[in-house]
């Protein structure tokens, strides 16, 4: 794009979804219905870990109202032993995470599930159903499930030859660590540990599922990816594909929760069995025992650094919680944690272990955060051991265009760097602090994707347009796709309208995730676009009979290329789409790529926190955040993810957390006591938005919504070290243990 | 279908005797936002709920002819707190109530159901214990009252006998010189339940505190009334050395528990640290009455 | 145990409906009457999706029992806007206020009823007032400045 005045792009335009939203006339999946409607229930393990002996079922399918109970015999049986890969999920682990196979992997573990006239029906069925357990030994804790003796869930998985735990390892190399670390004046070596969060979505899970007498299944569902549930249905089904329309309901928040399915081809078979379209929602009890969320950590990170500032090595061991059964985003963790800067000796290495917990599922950038919170906590405490501002240490050593990074790709032209300047040239940076409050950055980066996207642009009867996209929206991605749509065409912003497709009306479309819907959408919405502006421009060849190179497209507008190519008045969309039908038929296009060039994002955060030193309450009093964004599209809502990332991260580092009890039970399982960020907790947030073109995307865009949560747990620890002087390893730094750290360096010092 | 019936009485003498009819099967509606909760989670299920809403001495906020207050049980924090003279006399008090959950459960939750739910750590209590307010219970056997440090019996259970329902509470006039305050520690700005909570009642002259109360809560299984941190602070110009002695009785009668809201260790250390706040700001409000 | 009748006023107009003793008012605005606007997020109170009004007053909705609004007036997002948007609801569209949308009724009858007791609130008032809707998309941040901006423009056309 060049640097003309855009008319949309870059305008906070109102969403085109936006009234339906404030008027409570939005569609999300709990609030669907259809005739004959039945409602279903899941009957959950009560044990953290059970051999599942035998299931009855009889005295909860002869109670008054009950339609259909199904476990996971009714499902496709993918034998352990045999991958079935499926975009980044296997499907041995789907359909146990679904419902529960040989045994009963954690406590809430769906075990079967029931439809019946109402829910009250349903649940009172469940709870008629016997289910034999040999109750086993459990193991939450990575230290738990890497004890000698720890009780091992999956027998098929060997580490080292022998039965374990630890279900797969990643490993990254660069150079030399051991010549790196000999090199280094300085040499800082710190473990942390980060406790499970959920991502903290809103609204919980919810399908409603209809499957007619020939097999003709529609799923309408809460999900980041109707594609995916599609796809999933049909494998844990045994549904074809072909037969499965997938449509997306909005979505009440995901994260990347939603990029699984949990529901959907349980209520596709209870409703074949039944012969009702049957409806599911979660309570979020259920959510947060059995969805998500993401690993706990531990992790050590050791980083070497000469006097002048150069790091000579950087090394991360991370081992990351899969859940029950294997998948922790190690990729994310190893991948990421160094990634801001240019080192020479690089040796990152993650630990997937399983444990009797809820299978993990994505979250906002999938281990970047855990793995950045240890990395951006030692850059600090090595800028500090050499003498070196902390936002001076990383630029001397920034990743830039050039860079070889640690997981193999070398890095094109990026941003990282001016977010650094910026942080240091921002008054935030010099504003000062008062009693008890500390100052705090952090760097982070994110991997991005491309990935399919499907697009059609239709220009209607009336002249107006209707662009159709294949992702699911979920921070107002409608509104992006709008403002560029109106912009290639020249229109104004009001005459485009932006649906979501289903399987059925739109070409696959990969998920909403991965910091690519607007990336991806942009570059086929931009094709369709252009070939429309193609056949506009020949429509006006045909009707003033010139040659259709002769005319140019401008401003919403076909005319003639010059003088020599004829003297005919322009002709608008709306007065060649009512001559359509006789210029050649309907004006339309669609196109269908797996994008490509979505290079990483990269951020720079700075948190200014205060401290109640007798009670070890925190409070975040500033957050900046710097993200080189390529191009904000709509501005508003890209600093809207940058807001959103920074607050699911203050609430990471400060106060959420899984707590679990003796019985290896969540006990938090609620919003009173799983603790999110409430309105009064946080201040304004300022995001400053870096454009550094993409050059590899027609609006020179880059994903944005990811990176805004890696770097901000350690942000917020680094303040609280500003503040108090005493460094945190371990998260979240809620009011006991950072009272206990106060009061542990207090005592130190009058030893 | 449940098997739950729903009562809403116009008179005590009705709520009265259906409650007690249903002997131990009914729960009283005031707010609802701890009974609706139990009964989702499927903790409850009641038989009868019986609605006090209705009940005029339930839901009125009145003068006592000795110039004290009486709030019917079932007065809703957010209506309360639009009460002005309520407001300027017991600010210590609302305080507490309104800090109750958030806007939304305001506008229904009640002081009789907070101290009826029978946690320990319910926010009205330790307010309520250092007010010295008086129940009013009425029951099948007739009315009787109670002092409200005595109506807590343990987590979960209150000293109501069967059949019973706590109707109102008498608040005592308050002499020239007193300021109550009310403070909890929660780990976020709000929506937590108390990890510790201390209420505090001054009365102040010419400086030196002539009489005191502190309750103190969730830290033991019931809100505790603690005389020895008020004995350390009555007749002394609360100096530090006397809010030492209060806050090292505060920590000393702690008997909590750890668990996923505090630990041990912290809530005994807090309740000391709070104490001294709450003082600070009861003493404030003193001087100014 | 035969269901109970209610008749109640929500936003305007008389209702009727039947429903169990022990269905909250949500379940039934939802189910039955089809209005789906209040959302459950938790159904305990914990988030405010649920708002709506009892006789001028915000309260969860999920924590109310559904015969409890026999004789009151109850107000829900569906009656927000008559024709025209509030002013609330026009300015968080024009702020981005709203990311995913699901916090949103409530969010928005929060804060008229906010507005309603209080047309100038401070920065902190608002985040206090709020602090029973929980968002997990926007940070609250353009939330805020929208509620603090049409408390503004409201007094200014007051005047």
């Amino acid at each position: 794009m060049s640097d003309q005045q855009n008319n949309w792009i870059g305008k906070n335009t109102v969403r085109p979804d936006g009234i339906d939203k404030v008027t409570g006339r939005a569609a999300y999946a709990a609030d669907t219905t259809m005739p004959g409607m039945i409602w279903a229930k899941v009957l959950r393990s009560p044990h953290p870990h059970a051999k599942i002996r035998g299931i009855d079922t009889a005295k909860a399918e002869a109670l008054a109202g009950v339609k259909a109970v199904v476990t996971a015999q009714d499902f496709v049986d993918f034998p352990i032993d045999t991958p079935v890969p499926l975009g980044i999920q296997d499907m041995r682990w789907m359909s146990r995470n679904m419902l529960a196979r040989e045994k009963a992997l954690f406590h809430g573990h769906p075990v079967a599930a029931v439809a019946a006239v109402d829910e009250r029906t349903a649940a009172a069925a469940c709870a008629l159903i016997e289910v034999d357990y040999e109750v086993l030994p459990f193991a939450i804790e990575i230290d738990d499930a890497l004890a000698p003796d720890a009780a091992i869930l999956h027998d098929h998985i060997k580490y080292d030859g022998k039965p374990s735990n630890i279900a797969g390892t990643l490993e990254h190399k660069l150079g030399d660590i051991e010549k790196g670390f000999a090199e280094a004046d300085v040499v800082i070596e710190r473990s942390f540990t980060t406790r499970p969060v959920h991502q903290g979505y809103i609204e919980p899970h919810a399908c409603l599922v209809a499957v007619e007498p020939d097999g003709k299944t529609t799923v309408w569902s809460s999900s980041q990816g109707q594609f995916m549930v599609r796809a999933m249905t049909a494998f844990l089904t045994g549904i074809p594909q072909s037969k499965i329309r997938a449509i997306p309901a909005e979505i009440g928040g995901g994260f990347g929760g939603k990029t699984i399915c949990y529901l959907e081809p349980v209520a596709a078979i209870l409703s074949r069995k039944a012969g009702r379209p049957v409806k599911m929602v979660m309570s979020r009890e259920e959510v947060m025992r059995a969805t998500g969320p993401t690993s706990g950590s531990k992790s050590t990170v050791k980083i070497g650094a000469k006097k002048d500032g150069t790091i000579t090595a950087a090394e991360g061991i991370f081992y990351l919680q899969a859940g029950c059964l294997p998948g922790s985003p190690i990729r994310g963790a190893a991948g990421c944690a160094f990634a801001p800067y240019d080192i020479k000796n690089v040796h990152a290495l993650g630990y997937d272990v399983v444990s009797n917990r809820s299978k993990v599922a994505a979250y906002r950038a999938p281990g970047a955060p855990i793995g950045a919170y240890a990395a951006e906590c030692v850059i600090d405490e090595v800028a500090e051991a050499i003498g070196m501002d902390p936002l001076a240490f990383r630029l001397k050593n920034a990743a830039r265009e050039g860079t070889k990074m640690a997981y193999g790709p070398v890095l094109p032209r990026i941003g990282y760097l001016e977010t650094i300047e910026a942080a240091m040239n921002h008054p935030h940076y010099k504003a000062p602090l008062g009693k008890f409050q500390g100052r705090g950055v952090a760097s982070g980066f994110w991997f991005n994707a491309g990935g399919e996207s499907s697009a059609q642009l239709n220009i209607t009867e009336d002249g107006n347009v209707v662009v159709t996209t294949g992702h699911p929206d979920i921070g107002g991605s409608r509104a992006a796709i709008a403002n560029v749509a109106a912009e290639l065409l020249g229109i104004d912003y009001r005459r485009v309208s932006v649906l979501i497709g289903d399987t059925a009306t739109v070409g696959y479309s990969n998920l909403t995730g991965g910091s690519r819907v607007l990336f991806a959408s942009a570059i086929v919405v931009t094709e369709s676009a252009e070939q429309v502006i193609g056949q506009l421009k020949a429509r006006a060849a045909k009707i003033w009979g010139i040659d259709r190179d002769a005319v140019v497209w401008e401003n919403g507008e076909a005319r003639p290329s010059g003088e020599h190519s004829g003297n005919f008045p322009t002709l608008t969309l709306a007065q060649i789409a009512a001559k359509a039908s006789e210029t050649g038929g309907p004006i339309g296009a669609g196109s269908q790529l797996n994008t490509t060039g979505a290079e990483g994002g990269f951020g720079t955060h700075i948190c200014d926190v205060e401290v109640d030193m007798d009670l070890g309450i925190v409070r975040v009093l500033r957050y900046t955040s710097f993200q080189d964004v390529g191009r904000a599209v709509h501005p508003a809502y890209v600093e809207g993810q940058i807001q959103g990332g920074a607050v699911q991260g203050i609430g990471w580092a400060l106060n959420e957390e899984y707590i679990y009890n003796k019985k290896g039970q969540v006990d938090n399982a609620s919003f009173l006591d799983y603790r999110m960020p409430v309105c009064s907790d946080l201040p304004m947030l300022d995001a400053v938005m870096l454009e550094i073109p993409n050059p590899k995307h027609p609006q020179g865009v880059r994903g944005v919504g990811e990176v805004p949560m890696v770097p901000v747990m350690a942000a917020v620890a680094n303040a609280l070290h500003n503040a108090t002087g005493r460094r945190f390893f371990s998260l979240p730094m809620s009011p006991p243990k950072v009272l206990e750290v106060l009061d542990a360096g207090m005592q130190q010092a009058a030893e | 279908m449940t098997e739950t019936r729903y009562l809403a009485p116009s008179s005590l003498d009705e709520a009265v005797g259906a409650f007690a009819a249903a002997t131990g099967a009914a729960r009283i509606l005031a707010g609802g936002t701890d009974l609706l909760v139990q009964m989702r989670s499927g903790l409850l299920k009641p038989g009868l709920i019986v609605d006090i809403k209705k009940i005029p001495e339930m839901t009125s906020i009145e003068r006592t002819a000795d110039g004290g207050f009486r709030i019917g049980a079932a007065v809703a924090g957010a209506v309360l707190a639009e009460h002005a003279d309520f407001a300027a006399t017991w600010p210590g008090v609302l305080e507490a109530i309104n800090l109750i959950g958030s806007t939304q459960v305001q506008g229904r939750a009640s002081a009789g159901g907070n101290l009826c739910n029978g946690s320990p750590a319910g926010d009205s209590v330790p307010a309520m214990v250092a007010a010295g307010a008086v129940l009013t219970l009425q029951g099948p056997d007739g009315r009787r009252e109670l002092p409200v440090e005595k109506f807590p019996a343990g987590p979960g259970k209150t000293n109501l006998k069967p059949g019973e329902i706590l109707v109102s509470f008498t608040l005592p006039p308050r002499p020239a010189g007193s300021g109550d305050a009310y403070l909890r520690m929660i780990p976020r700005t709000e929506m937590d339940i108390a990890v510790v909570g201390v209420g505090v009642n001054l009365t102040m002259k010419d400086g030196v505190c002539t009489a005191a109360r502190v309750g103190l809560g969730a830290v033991a299984p019931t809100v505790l009334l603690v005389k020895d941190a008020a004995k350390a602070l009555v007749g002394s110009k609360l100096d530090d050395a006397a809010l030492d002695a209060a806050a090292a009785a505060c920590s000393a009668a702690c008997k909590p528990i750890d668990d996923k809201r505090g630990t041990i260790v912290y809530r005994t250390k807090v309740a000391g640290v709070l104490l001294k706040r709450t003082v600070a700001i009861a003493a404030e409000r003193a001087k100014g009455n | 145990m035969a269901k109970t009748h209610v008749t109640t006023t929500i936003n305007g107009d008389q209702v009727e409906y039947l429903c169990d003793p022990a269905d909250s008012l949500l379940d039934v605005l939802r189910g039955p009457l089809g209005l789906t606007g209040a959302k459950e997020g938790c159904g305990t109170g914990d988030c405010g999706a649920c708002s709506v009004t009892l006789d001028g007053r915000l309260v969860c909705s999920c924590l109310m029992l559904a015969v409890e609004a026999e004789g009151h007036e109850i107000a829900t997002i569906e009656g927000m806007s008559k024709g025209e948007l509030h002013p609330l609801q026009q300015k968080f569209l024009e702020m981005a206020a709203l990311q995913c949308g699901i916090c949103t009724p409530g969010m928005l009858l929060a804060s008229k009823s906010l507005l309603e007791r209080n047309p100038d609130p401070t920065e902190t008032e608002v985040r206090y007032w709020l602090a029973g809707n929980l968002c997990r998309c926007t940070g609250y941040d353009k939330i805020v400045r929208a509620v603090m901006e049409t408390a503004a423009e409201m007094r200014e056309a007051a005047r």
